[in-house]
Formats: C-alpha cells, sequence, structure tokens
C-alpha cells in the first residue's frame, strides 16, 4: 500500500521525532506505566505509523466489504444497509413468565429473540430429576416438553421474528421441539429461522455443560447440519462460541484461535460424514465476547473474518456465502461488577460499540445487574436502549469498517492472526483438537490466563473501578429480578399430567426406536422429531442416548 | 485415644480419617493410637502405583477398585501429590476422579501432599497404610506423585509395584529412569490406543530381558484403556497371580521386613528431627549453632556432633 | 512438617463454571494449605462423604446458577447432622445480599461474591479456621 521510499522517509523521520520529541517530554512527564499491554499481554507501543503495516497489500489483504477476504465486513451495505439484530438473551423460572419478558422484549425494540435455559434443561434432565433439585428456573426457563415450548412462544409470531437457543448437550431435542411447536402451529420448517448453539467443543473446553463423550456429541451436531440444509435452509445449526472460553478466563487471542479452530473441526467432521461444503458452510455462525480492550476487540472481529475466509477457501470451498463469517457478540459478563453496578453500564456501552464497529451481526449487551441476579426489566431495558442509542445517535454504523486503514488496528488484527496460527501449530503437534482437548491444553491455557488476571487485579496491576480503587462504601441498592414462587410446583404438575394424559405406548415405542438409530449410523433427527411429538420429555429422550453414548468426563486442569 | 484406635478398628471413617491427621501433623495423640492398632495389621494387600502424570493412574485405581467391589474386597486408596515447596501447600487433585467411589462404604480415598519428601512418599504413608489396613480393608493403593524420576521409594511400602507407561508421552521409557524402571512388579502400558504402543512394549520388553536375566519371574507387560476399562480384568488376575507367588516363594516376607524397615528408620528420623527442631529444649541451641556457622565460628560437622553428643548420652 | 489447613472446594449442583473455583484452589495453594477440588456436579452427600474421609477444615461452596439457597443449605445441614461443625464453611459465587444472612444462620461463615480478592479469603480462613 505504501511505496519503499514513503516508508524508508517515515521510519527516518519517527526515528527524529522519539529522539527529540519524544524523549524530551518523557524526561519531563515519564509514562504512566513501564509497559503498556494488552488483554492478550500484546506490547502497545505509543505511535503506529504505516511503517508498521508497510507490507499491508490492499486488494490481497483487505479488500471491499461483501468480498473475499471480508476483512472489512461480510456484506457489501453492513449496517448501512442493515442495523445488526438486538437480541437480548433471556430466560427465567417457568415458560409462562419468560414468554412475558419475550414480548417485554419485543415491545420495547428488540429484534430477535435468544432464550436462556436453567441447567436441568441444558443438562437434559427434566424438572422433577433428582439431579434438578433447587435448579429450577435460576438462570433460564425450564423446558421439559413440548408443552412448554408451546407456552414459551404463545403469541409470538416465530414466522417472523428469529429465535437463538442457547443450548449445547441436548440441542438437537431442544430444537426438535421448536420445529414441533411450528409444525402444530401451521408454521413450516422451511419458514422459521434462528440458531442453536449446539457447539460441544466449547463446552469441553470452557462452559462445562456436555453430556455425552465426543465422538457421538460430534456424530449428533453432524446430524444436525445435515437435516438443517434440507429441511430447515434459514436456520443455523451452530454458532460456534468464544464467549464462553473467554469468560472462563482465556485472553482474546486465545479466544479467536480456540474457536475458529473448533469451527474448522466442525468442517472437518461433516465432510468426513459426506456433506458438501458448500451445502452446510453457509449456516454455520459464530458467536464472540465483547470484552473490554476496545481497539483489541476491533482487531480480533477483523482478524476472525479474515482467517475463517482463507481457512474455508483451503477446504475447498467456492461459493462466497460459505467464506463469509457472520457472528453474534455478547458483552463480556465477567467484566462486570457487584459494586457500583451503575458502573456496568458504562462498560457495556464500550464493549458494544467494540462490536458494532467490529462488524457485527447481532449483539446482546448484559444489563447492569448482571453480577448479581437475573436482569431486572429496568436493568434489561436500559441495556436494550444502549444498542438503540449506538444504532440511532452515535452515528457509528452509518459507514462500513470506520476504523479500517488505522495503522493500530490493522498492526494489532494481523499481530493477532499470527498469533492464531501459532496456537494452531501447538494443537496439531498434540493429534488435533480433540486429543488437546482430552490433554487438557485448552484447559490449562485458561487456567493460566485467568489465574494471571485475577493476580493483577489483587496485586492492583489492573484497575477495576470500584473493585480495587475508586471504591465507596455504599450498600448496593437497585431492585432485583424476583420469580414466581409457585412456579417449580406448577411445572412438576404440568409434567405429571403430561405423562399421565398423553399416548404412553407410542412414547415408549418411538424412543425405542431412537435407541435402535442412536446405535447404528442413520440420522437421528427425524426419530427425536417423532419422540418429541409424541410428547417424550426432554429427559426421557436425553437418557435414551445417555443410554447408548454413555456420559463424559473430563480431565480436570487448574 | 484408646477411643480412636477402637473406632478405627470397627472401620468408622471419621475416626480413620481423623487418625490421619493427627499422624500427618505429627500429633503426639496419634502413637498411642498406633501403637494399638499394629497388631491389628499385614492383611492388606498394598498395591503401588507410580508413573508421569497424565498416565492415568487415578483411572486405573478407579477401575480396579469396581473389580475388587465386585469381588466384595474393601478398598484403601492413598493419592498422593506434590506439595510445592515454595508455598508448602497442595492442590490434590486425584479425588476429583474417583468421586463416584467415596460413596460406597467399603471404599476410603485420602489425598495427600508429600509435604517436602523427595522419593514421591509422604512419611506419614507408613501410618496411613496400617491405619487403612487395621480398619480392615483388603486392598490399599498407594498412588504416587507422577514426576516419575525419584519415586523408587513406592517399592518399600508396596506389595506389588506397578509402574505405568502411556506411549507418545515423550521419550515413554526414558522419561522413567533407570530406577523406576526397576522397582516394578508390572509394566503397565495404558491408553493403548494410541499410536506408539507396539514401541512401548518392545522398549520395555528389552529392558526386562536384561533385568529379569536371572531371576524366576518375568516381570509382565500388560496394556489397557483404563477410561475404557479395557485390560482391567487381566490386570487385576496378574496382581492376584503375584500375590500368590510372593506367599509361595516367601517373597513376601521379605518385602514386608523392607516396609517395617523403612517405617522404622522414617519414624526414627521424624522424631529425632521433632526433637532437634521443633522442639524449644533443643531449638534455641540449633539457633545458636547455625549463627556459629554462618560467622564460620564453627563448622557443620562439629555442630552436628554437638547436637548429637546431647541426644546420645 | 507442621500442620496445614486442610481445605475442600466444591462445586454443588449442575452449574459447570468453575473459573473462580479453580482460581480460589490455586490461590489457597500458594498460600501453603493443601486443596481438595471435588471437580462439578456433587451431590451434598458426596461433599460431606469427602469431607470426612479428607477430615478437612474448610469446606468452600461454589455457585453460580442461584441454587445457593437449596444447595449450600443442604451442605451445611449435614455436615452438622455428621457431627462435622467443626468445619468451617464457606460460600462463593453469584449470591444476592440478601440471602446472606439466611446462609450464616445455616451455619456458612463466610459469603464470597464477585469483586473478592483472593487474599480476602486466605486471611479469613486463617482467622476463623476452627481446629
Amino acid at each position: 500500500m505504501f511505496d519503499k521510499k514513503s516508508i524508508k522517509k517515515i521510519k527516518e523521520k519517527k526515528d527524529e521525532w522519539e529522539k527529540n520529541c519524544y524523549k524530551n517530554l518523557l524526561k519531563k512527564h515519564p509514562e504512566r506505566k513501564g509497559k503498556f499491554e494488552n488483554l492478550s499481554s500484546n506490547k502497545i507501543k505509543s505511535l503506529y505509523t504505516p511503517e508498521d503495516i508497510k507490507n499491508i497489500d490492499y486488494f490481497k489483504d483487505m479488500g471491499f466489504p461483501g468480498e473475499y477476504p471480508f476483512l472489512r465486513g461480510v456484506h457489501a451495505t453492513m449496517h448501512r444497509g442493515r442495523l445488526w439484530t438486538m437480541r437480548q438473551f433471556a430466560g427465567f423460572g417457568s415458560a409462562e413468565e419468560t414468554n412475558q419478558r419475550y414480548k417485554y422484549l419485543l415491545e420495547h425494540g428488540e429484534t430477535g429473540l435468544s432464550v436462556a435455559f436453567d441447567y436441568p434443561t441444558l443438562y437434559g434432565y427434566d424438572t422433577d430429576h433428582p439431579m434438578s433439585r433447587g435448579e429450577f428456573g435460576k438462570c433460564g426457563v425450564a423446558v421439559s416438553s413440548l408443552k412448554d415450548m408451546e407456552i414459551l412462544f404463545d403469541g409470538i409470531p416465530i414466522d417472523k421474528v428469529t429465535t437463538s437457543m442457547t443450548i449445547n448437550g441436548p440441542a438437537a431435542i431442544v430444537w426438535a421441539f421448536y420445529i414441533a411447536n411450528a409444525e402444530n402451529r401451521g408454521i413450516k420448517k422451511d419458514v422459521i429461522g434462528g440458531t442453536i448453539q449446539n457447539d460441544i467443543l466449547k463446552e469441553y473446553i470452557a462452559q462445562k455443560s456436555y453430556i455425552f463423550p465426543p465422538e457421538p456429541s460430534m456424530r449428533l451436531i453432524v446430524d444436525t447440519f445435515e437435516y438443517g440444509s434440507k429441511f430447515v435452509p434459514r436456520w443455523n445449526t451452530i454458532s460456534i462460541s468464544g464467549y464462553h472460553i473467554r469468560e472462563a478466563g482465556s485472553t482474546a487471542v486465545q479466544e479467536l484461535a480456540f474457536t475458529l479452530g473448533d469451527g474448522l473441526e466442525y468442517v472437518r467432521w461433516a465432510l468426513k460424514r459426506g456433506l458438501k461444503i458448500d451445502d452446510f458452510a453457509p449456516r454455520l455462525s459464530f458467536f464472540f465476547n465483547s470484552h473490554n480492550d476496545f481497539f483489541e476487540e476491533i482487531a480480533k472481529y477483523r482478524a476472525a473474518r479474515r482467517i475463517w475466509a482463507k481457512e474455508m477457501k483451503k477446504m475447498g470451498a467456492k461459493k462466497s456465502r460459505s467464506m463469509l463469517m457472520r457472528f453474534h457478540t455478547q458483552t463480556a459478563g465477567c467484566s462486570l461488577t457487584a459494586k457500583q453496578p451503575e458502573n456496568n453500564i458504562v462498560r457495556v456501552t464500550i464493549q458494544a460499540l467494540a462490536a458494532v464497529l467490529g462488524g457485527t451481526q447481532s449483539l446482546h449487551t448484559n444489563s447492569m445487574d448482571e453480577a448479581l441476579a437475573l436482569p431486572s426489566e429496568k436493568a434489561v431495558r436500559i441495556a436494550l436502549r444502549t444498542q438503540q442509542i449506538i444504532a440511532e445517535e452515535s452515528g457509528a454504523p452509518n459507514t462500513v469498517d470506520p476504523l479500517g486503514g488505522s495503522y493500530y488496528i490493522e498492526w494489532l488484527t494481523d499481530e493477532m492472526e499470527e498469533q492464531t496460527y501459532k496456537y494452531w501449530d501447538k494443537v496439531e503437534r498434540l493429534g488435533g483438537v480433540i486429543p488437546a482437548i482430552e490433554k487438557g491444553f485448552y484447559q490449562r491455557e485458561i487456567a493460566h490466563a485467568s489465574y494471571k488476571y485475577q493476580k493483577e487485579i489483587d496485586d492492583k496491576k489492573r484497575i477495576i473501578v470500584g473493585v480495587n480503587e475508586y471504591q465507596i462504601d455504599e450498600p448496593v441498592d437497585i431492585p432485583l429480578l424476583k420469580m414466581d414462587e409457585k412456579g417449580e410446583e406448577r411445572q412438576i404438575n404440568r409434567l405429571k399430567n403430561l405423562r399421565k394424559n398423553r399416548n404412553n405406548q407410542k412414547v415408549e415405542r418411538n424412543l425405542d426406536r431412537l435407541r435402535k438409530v442412536a446405535k447404528g449410523d442413520k440420522n437421528m433427527m427425524p426419530y427425536i422429531l417423532e419422540c418429541v411429538h409424541s410428547y417424550a420429555t426432554l429427559g426421557e429422550t436425553c437418557q435414551v442416548l445417555r443410554d447408548v453414548f454413555g456420559e463424559y468426563e473430563e480431565p480436570v486442569i487448574y | 485415644m484408646k477411643d480412636i484406635a477402637e473406632k478405627v478398628l470397627q472401620g468408622d471413617p471419621r475416626s480413620i480419617a481423623r487418625l490421619i491427621t493427627l499422624s500427618e501433623n505429627n500429633d503426639p495423640k496419634a502413637i498411642d493410637a498406633m501403637k494399638k492398632i499394629h497388631p491389628h495389621t499385614g492383611k492388606a494387600h498394598v498395591i503401588g502405583i507410580t508413573g508421569v502424570m497424565g498416565s492415568g493412574k487415578s483411572t486405573l485405581i478407579y477401575e480396579l477398585t469396581r473389580v475388587y467391589r465386585k469381588k466384595g474386597k474393601k478398598v484403601g486408596i492413598i493419592a498422593i501429590d506434590p506439595t510445592s515447596p515454595f508455598s508448602g501447600g497442595a492442590l490434590l487433585g486425584d479425588r476429583v476422579r474417583m468421586t463416584q467411589l467415596g460413596m460406597d462404604k467399603d471404599v476410603f480415598i485420602r489425598s495427600m501432599g508429600t509435604r517436602g519428601m523427595l522419593g514421591g512418599l509422604t512419611s506419614a504413608v507408613y501410618d496411613v497404610v496400617e491405619i487403612l489396613d487395621a480398619s480392615g480393608k483388603d486392598i490399599i493403593f498407594v498412588e504416587t506423585v507422577g514426576v516419575g524420576q525419584a519415586e523408587v521409594d513406592v517399592i518399600k511400602i508396596a506389595d506389588t509395584t506397578l509402574v505405568m507407561i502411556v506411549p507418545g508421552l515423550g521419550d515413554s521409557i526414558q522419561t522413567l529412569k533407570a530406577g523406576v524402571m526397576e522397582i516394578a512388579d508390572m509394566y503397565v502400558v495404558n491408553k493403548a490406543d494410541r499410536d506408539g504402543v507396539d514401541q512401548a512394549v518392545a522398549e520395555i520388553e528389552s529392558l526386562v530381558d536384561i533385568t529379569c536375566a536371572n531371576k524366576d519371574r518375568k516381570t509382565p507387560i500388560l496394556t489397557t484403556v483404563a477410561k475404557k476399562g479395557k485390560g482391567i480384568k487381566e490386570l487385576s488376575d496378574e496382581i492376584e497371580e503375584h500375590l500368590k507367588y510372593l506367599e509361595k516363594t516367601k517373597e513376601f516376607e521379605k518385602q514386608r521386613r523392607l516396609r517395617y524397615e523403612a517405617e522404622l528408620v522414617e519414624i526414627i528420623r521424624k522424631r529425632l528431627m521433632n526433637l532437634i527442631f521443633d522442639e524449644s529444649t533443643f531449638k534455641e541451641k540449633i539457633e545458636d549453632l547455625l549463627d556459629k556457622i554462618r560467622k564460620k565460628e564453627i563448622d557443620p560437622h562439629t555442630a552436628a556432633e554437638e547436637v548429637l553428643s546431647k541426644i546420645i548420652k | 512438617m507442621s500442620k496445614k489447613i486442610r481445605v475442600l472446594i466444591a462445586k454443588p449442583g449442575l452449574d459447570g463454571h468453575d473459573r473462580g473455583a479453580k482460581v480460589v484452589a490455586r490461590a489457597l495453594r500458594d498460600s501453603g494449605m493443601e486443596v481438595i477440588y471435588t471437580g462439578l456436579h456433587q451431590t451434598a452427600d458426596m461433599i460431606v462423604e469427602a469431607a470426612i474421609q479428607e477430615d478437612v477444615d474448610v469446606v468452600g461452596l461454589s455457585l453460580l446458577s442461584g441454587a445457593h439457597m437449596t444447595l449450600f443449605v443442604d451442605v451445611a445441614r449435614l455436615l452438622k447432622k455428621k457431627d462435622m461443625e467443626d468445619v468451617l464453611i464457606l460460600g462463593g459465587g453469584i449470591i444476592p445480599e440478601e440471602d446472606v444472612p439466611k446462609l450464616k444462620k445455616e451455619g456458612i461463615a463466610g459469603v464470597f461474591g464477585p469483586g473478592t480478592t483472593c487474599e480476602e479469603i486466605v486471611s479469613f480462613i486463617k482467622k476463623n479456621v476452627k481446629r
């Protein structure tokens, strides 16, 4: 992009500036810290110039939005054409309560739905299972059967609005609930749109809500790719996630490297099954975190797009849609504080802005009470307004990739890409993604990074406003979400009645058929749908798979 | 402390745990109890398991315990992890892989830190083995620190010592240097579904050929995939065989004698060190001597002689 | 070798967020304690059985899923039933201020929410350990 003579001159002039203007000021006023490092421990210089990006070829390395390598954006117009989807992750208590919250959010301007399930549901247990004790509805909505799904979306136009469901171990079954509910409402499978998270690799690495061991889990996931590409074409059958890896304590570079590495692993498994890359790749989607270091996050999203495009091309993708990376972003929960929670509104704003400038397709902004409880109505409304203010008032979405060409951003983007490939080399040498997981590689990296981060905070080398500096002694005084205390009882009764009133012979037969198919190698989705349509519960269906596949036990790494 | 000894003999978990703690902390209350339970020991088969970190020791013990439980045997497991030489603390992480077992009334699992002992075994282990033995355990596993180098001590305490190898973990045989490889009563190549199994087995075979050339028992080599439960039955059969071999050839007596010798030495050492460095009568004298050594007024050997002369009258 | 403080760090229930538990475990180790981590998905029975066999001085419960009023209380009551009242019980995770007094009444001596430093937990243990 720059000719050699100009670069040489810039270097000369910069050296001059450094020796004189810069050093002279340093003598009188030293910089605030000895060294400046971002959250991935990359050293940040005081100034970036064209010299730092002298090797960039605009056409090869940057290009135009909507075209390979998609560095500047996946669509030609990006947010000028369509704003990102405002999709607030929500769910608590029983389906009735959450249904109310969805209606509230849609009323206040959110443009997509996102379902948070409670722990028993995430693990494939019904509300009345012994392991569910005390957990009903506490961190998401309880969905034990098709009946709950019906109540959850009652009165909501699921043919017009898309739904993202954060579910992994039993994702195929919960997706089946959604599909069956739509069908029962007369809405065809090829009309509904949405996403299931369905990313088991990051469960093993970070979020830990896995059920079965890797091989059968991967098989189930490829089953959903296959089924989706044939029958539910508007559905993203996976949301390859870095959010949780980051929340578990990884750095931004690790988030980037591990997530994209997982993505490529899914592609490999699908190809091994015999699926054609251009048939399923367009429906792969991603999910990133947006943490505190503003510029690092923006560089991360850009690097992600370019790396993915390059790798998909290497894998043999021919269609543009197979190479462009679409992603949802959530602002970093782990960066929010319990002390002076109002400050979190500010943190979330910065993080949300980074996601927008980074070109996200969809965004969830956390509520200020994140570190205290599930969001109250007021808190979630402010979070939604944050997005709306950025959209309508800040001017940020009015041009594509506004930070493109910044010497700092382009340098950092390249740097993060390079470091990603270094991580991939390490994983290669360990035998690949799944062997690396079993050997505890990712978990060790994450444990190390999270310990380092905490030490920096404890030692005050890293300041968290209100926590280790600028503290006040006032008690926290914001209203917290209260849930319906009778919800659990209602749910258990609902399950009792469901089991009594359905055709139990049909359920048995369907579960049996699923068991046989699970032991074989046919695609399980149609059989799961049959079970679900006959009102087999989540727990019953999942138990069949547990019996056949077994349960995963993790290697514990500190 | 008659109370606690009796409860231990009855198999009460709380008392077993409590006595172990007292013993680990060199609490004088433990000594009486240990004296009382000793006549009731000697029945348990002590199996030592050693190998580098990541070789799957805990998983193997879990699987073997299940086999023994099916046969109605009671099992004790001592899982030892390294104590940090800097902080004095330890992350005892072996129990994690065995949590299901802990709920079985006839299985007792205790995690211990090395607390500064080289050789991979904490000095209290001898007491812990006796405690578990006296409480009625038929089998006692001693799982040692996965450092792989200085773990030779486990041979003194165990009747049967298993050395675990994993193919592809660096230089599988070289990582366990000479001393460690020779202590094995049997070798277990775990994670045998990985590449490099045949090579690992071949390497061990050539070692066995050399070391067992003039012995009447050739050290067996077994392969397992502990996580999948493969090869476990064969392994437990082989362990039974070894026990029979020990009894038949009176090796058992020799082995026990080794253990008691090591134990006696260890108790004497601990008590002496306790006397000299911890009890106030000597502490001042020691402080004084250390000061003199630093100032070069006296040398360490002479200082030692001074201390010893006070004890050995 | 002198007496060591032995701590059991446990994750009751289905919550899989173990970042905090592991960081605390490491910090306690670095301060000279022996730490036994139970792993995920523990029931009250499993936690208390481990506490008995390991003869711990402290049981630290970590939970971010909101189920603490049931699960922490289960553990505290079972420890009491088994005559283990000399064990110091601590709780950490996402626990609203208003639930803390109820937990303290059940025997949980200290509750450490987000923003707690590792040093705070270490000093609390050293100051309050009962044995």
